[in-house]
């Protein structure tokens, strides 16, 4: 039996770890992913979970550690934001490249300097191309149903990688949401424990890691990039499964009212939700727009985005990271980049905005949709609500 | 490796590139690397075995009369040994192949 409760969003994510049975957590604690290991070290330290908490001093140990972990045939879980992140980004190739199923929620914060402990998807977006599966949550349901999936995903065989779960901070970690827990007979029987492929153990030595000449890293380089394309048929088909399961359905593309509207938004993570209110409002006035929520970012999910796209005119790119010197923002560049390659006639925009945590109005997309914010500089996007 | 690295497709490489061979450096000879290499003065030589102990090849190797030589198929010329070697047994020298 299920059961629903109201609880902070960062006490589910830890309690979805728990229900996925994960064997070694290893975590450094950093605001706002704090309440999500605190917890969990509890959980361990109360002998709720027969798990292994590996205490560290850095970031990098704790990627590290989840590495050691996971090569040695452990369920390896962890979680870490911002500066956090960008700390173990050197480790984070290693986890990809070694293909070891490491889970790890990742609660989006700004990057400092300035220093800003608020949310916004600048973390990520640094570590973009680190060859990880990235799943991003619009609300504290699918962060507990993404974690459980993010296990069955990475361990499958013909996967074997990591997996992040990227939920914003604040806005979604330190909310009180009703969710709903899944069992843990539903879950052991969804997510069966992990049997690794390769793993350390000296009754059958093997070397991980290795040195890679250039007669043969490409190859190897390549393997990896073919196996994080592939994953995306295996995502949908646990998605499928899970809805199947536990009723509550996912896919790696969700469109909201795109059906009524040759304009639509794209975005990721719990701005989805501000501006699925501000389409509602919208509507009520008799105008429609529609929203594609974009639940898997890496693999780019081109295919189910491209049959979404192909009858819009208008698309607003709404993102939480400043292009850093780039013609548009990340996400942008992508839709961009499939756009240009299926030569589809559709004006883009696109708008930067919520960075270090600054609040975002349904009434700013209703503006966008409105098309009031004009481009006030040469620049190929607009920031919204900077002062100038 | 069952056949030469330059070969491999890429799917045919192991997931993660993982060495499921146990003991399979040894094929690949290192000694390639070398433009040096260390002769021994065994007058000199008090056959301590500090040479055998630092070499990081594990390229050193005690012969039957219990002086030290460099196996040079895997021997990469870093000098250690001689470095290493208190009564200046080692000299490192130009090897030209």
């Amino acid at each position: 039996m299920s059961v629903k409760k109201g609880i902070e969003v960062s006490i589910a994510a830890s309690i979805a770890a728990q229900l996925a049975r994960v064997e070694v957590v290893a975590a450094y604690p950093i605001t706002p992913q704090t309440h999500i290991v605190e917890h969990l070290s509890e959980i361990v330290a109360n002998g709720e979970l027969e798990a292994v908490y590996i205490n560290v001093e850095s970031e990098h140990s704790a990627m590290s550690a989840c590495c050691g972990a996971s090569a040695a045939g452990a369920r390896t879980f962890t979680s870490t934001s911002a500066q956090g992140l960008e700390l173990m980004h050197e480790i984070l190739f290693i986890a990809s490249g070694m293909r070891l199923p490491i889970v790890m929620a990742t609660v989006n914060r700004a990057l400092s300097s300035p220093l800003s402990i608020w949310g916004d998807h600048s973390d990520v977006m640094a570590a973009r191309d680190t060859g990880w599966i990235m799943l991003f949550c619009e609300n504290g349901q699918e962060v507990v149903d993404t974690t459980i999936m993010a296990f069955k995903i990475a361990e499958n065989r013909n996967v074997l990688l990591p997996v992040m779960v990227n939920l914003d901070g604040f806005s979604l970690s330190h909310v009180i949401e009703p969710i709903e827990f899944p069992s843990q007979k539903d879950v052991d029987s969804f997510l069966p424990p992990y049997k690794p492929l390769y793993s350390l153990h000296p009754d059958k030595p093997v070397t991980m890691g290795a040195y890679a000449m250039p007669e043969i890293y490409t190859e190897a380089k390549y393997a990896q990039e073919m196996a994080l394309i592939n994953s995306k048929g295996i995502i949908t088909d646990i998605m499928t499964e899970f809805g199947e399961r536990f009723g509550r359905h996912y896919k790696p593309v969700e469109t909201y009212n795109t059906e009524n509207s040759d304009f639509a938004f794209i975005c990721l993570g719990s701005i989805n939700e501000n501006i699925a209110t501000a389409i509602d409002e919208l509507k009520s006035n008799g105008k429609e727009a529609g929203l594609i929520k974009l639940r898997l970012f890496r693999p780019f999910p081109k295919d189910e985005l491209l049959a979404v796209l192909k009858d819009k005119k208008r698309i607003a790119i709404i993102e939480r990271a400043m292009p850093a010197g780039a013609l548009n923002s990340p996400l942008y560049n992508e839709v961009a980049s499939l756009i240009n390659s299926n030569k589809l006639d559709i004006t883009l925009e696109n708008y930067i905005v919520g960075l270090g945590g600054r609040d975002v109005h349904p009434e700013d997309f209703i503006d966008v949709f409105d098309m009031k914010i004009a481009a006030k500089t040469d620049k190929n996007y607009n920031v919204i609500g900077v002062r100038e | 490796m069952a056949k030469p690295m330059e070969q491999y497709k890429w799917h045919e490489l192991n997931v993660g590139c993982v060495i499921d061979e146990v003991g399979n450096a040894r094929e690949y000879k290192t000694g390639d690397w070398r433009s040096q290499k260390p002769i021994w003065n065994d007058a000199k030589c008090i056959k301590c075995g500090l040479c055998w102990l630092y070499c990081p090849e594990a390229a050193i190797y005690q012969s039957q009369e219990g002086f030290y030589r460099a196996n040079l198929e895997y021997c990469k010329g870093c000098g250690i040994c001689s470095k290493e070697c208190k009564p200046g047994a080692i000299k490192m020298v130009e090897d030209i192949r």
